[in-house]
């Protein structure tokens, strides 16, 4: 099918833009990438009556270093981030999990900024800020408001953004020396949609981790972090008897749902086994100094 | 501001300009509006990748963005690979390696894997099937697209050697 009508505007400045959608609120769609939106459009699944096109905007597409880690514009495409220096220096995590987000095609266009606005709960992107505890920048004619991961993604599809308020940039936090990272997902092909997939960041100090940072996607209605599989790996240390008591809690906290791809019991165990190869590669690498 | 806007852009070497409403696709606009119909529309959600082209030196599928995104920009579809009568060589390869059937899939198939031996210094076979895996041919199982893909990269001096 074709996209309904709507009223397009493409400002070229933030401010012009968060104007417009203090203006029209709800009834717009800030469209960055369009990736995910223009499919939604093509198939009449959304009508916005607006527009916001934020590609014409300049200044929102950046990756640079800031206080140690790294600070990353909405409309940084996923191909400029899985070909940046500073991203493999500062989040390799973020480049590990951005080379497995769809085709090579889909990532000359795709954004991390309208990645995580979209909230896919498969989606490798909000895993890896919530993982990493990344903070999303929000801009509105109110002001700037900074919104942790963990309390950016609220359900399915639905994020702590307000109508009137645009992703400006996201801010990731440093990697400390001796960190190794993985992302690993199970997919039917490549370039599909995960049906789970485990974000892993881990920091060997000696014999300890010091440091355990662990995500799902595709096992709920949002991002999850692993909480309790992250404290069994930095409490019991990086053996794999430690790692396969983590895999067995990271299985036990995620609340997946069957569907046409899959059903709850095998996202299940996907993460388990996904937890389990996450944190077996992030050590390797930790120990390895390849990160 | 659903009004036809002007589009100007270069497409294969030439300047073109034409009006349309933002919704346009910029598949629908090139093939439509522009007349050039290698482009082919597959599923119209970026999961075939049959529209896949060259916009500013990078794949893109042009049934996810719209014409009036395209004003000012560069792009190559499958008319603008062939110099006269002369084809690509990446085509040539294709024609050679028996890498089509039906023919559906070949415009973004050559899109892709232009770009994806055109971005890379070296590549690996198991990343050529990765990159080829962005288009979907339901014809010739892959193996002569490979070959073809292959062959190209090889022909550059990209291809990685295998693992012994």
């Amino acid at each position: 099918m074709k996209p309904p009508q709507f009223d397009y505007h493409a400002p070229g400045s933030i401010e012009e833009a968060v104007t417009l959608l203090g203006s029209y609120g709800g009834d717009a769609k800030v469209l960055a990438g369009g990736q995910s939106l223009i499919p939604v459009l093509n198939f009449r699944l959304a009508r916005p009556g607006v527009l916001i096109d934020i590609n014409r905007i300049g200044a929102l597409s950046f990756i640079r270093e800031a206080d140690g880690g790294v600070a990353i514009g909405a409309t940084t495409r996923q191909r400029m981030i899985e070909g940046s220096d500073i991203v493999g220096r500062r989040a390799p995590l973020l480049a590990d999990a951005t080379r497995l987000i769809g085709h090579l095609p889909i990532r000359t266009r795709g954004t991390i900024g309208g990645s995580l606005s979209h909230a896919d709960p498969a989606a490798e992107d909000p895993a890896v800020v919530t993982a990493l505890d990344a903070t999303m920048v929000a801009l509105s004619k109110r002001g700037e408001r900074r919104v942790p991961a963990s309390g950016f993604f609220r359900s399915l599809l639905t994020t702590a953004l307000e109508p009137d308020e645009l992703l400006v940039r996201i801010e990731f936090p440093p990697t400390p020396a001796g960190t190794g990272t993985a992302f690993v997902e199970i997919s039917r092909r490549h370039g599909d949609f995960a049906l789970a997939g485990v974000a892993a960041q881990v920091t060997l100090a000696g014999d300890r981790a010091s440091e355990v940072r662990l995500a799902a996607c595709g096992a709920g209605p949002g991002p999850i972090r692993l909480a309790a599989a992250e404290k069994i790996v930095r409490d019991g240390g990086a053996s794999a008897a430690s790692i396969e008591a983590a895999a067995a809690a990271a299985a036990a906290g995620v609340e997946p749902t069957s569907d046409v791809h899959a059903s709850a019991a095998y996202r299940r165990d996907l993460v388990r086994a996904m937890t389990r190869r996450a944190l077996e590669r992030a050590v390797a690498r930790a120990a390895g100094g390849t990160r | 501001m659903t009004a036809p806007r002007k589009i100007t852009l270069t497409i294969n070497g030439t300047v073109r300009s034409a009006e349309a409403e933002p919704r346009m696709l910029l598949a629908d606009f090139i093939r439509e509006t522009l007349g050039l119909t290698g482009t082919h529309v597959g599923c119209e959600h970026g999961v075939c990748g049959a529209c896949t082209i060259i916009v500013n030196g990078e794949a893109q599928r042009s049934c996810l963005a719209f014409a009036v995104q395209a004003d000012g920009a560069t792009i190559t579809t499958i008319e603008g690979l062939a110099a006269s009568d002369r084809m690509h060589p990446l085509q040539k390869l294709f024609h050679e390696c028996h890498a089509l059937q039906c023919g559906f899939c070949t415009p973004g198939m050559l899109a892709a894997a232009l770009d994806l031996v055109g971005s890379h210094d070296r590549l690996t076979t198991e990343e050529i099937r990765t990159g080829m895996s962005a288009v979907i041919c339901r014809c010739t199982g892959y193996d002569g697209i490979m070959r073809a893909v292959t062959a190209y990269a090889d022909q550059l001096g990209k291809l990685a050697p295998a693992k012994g």
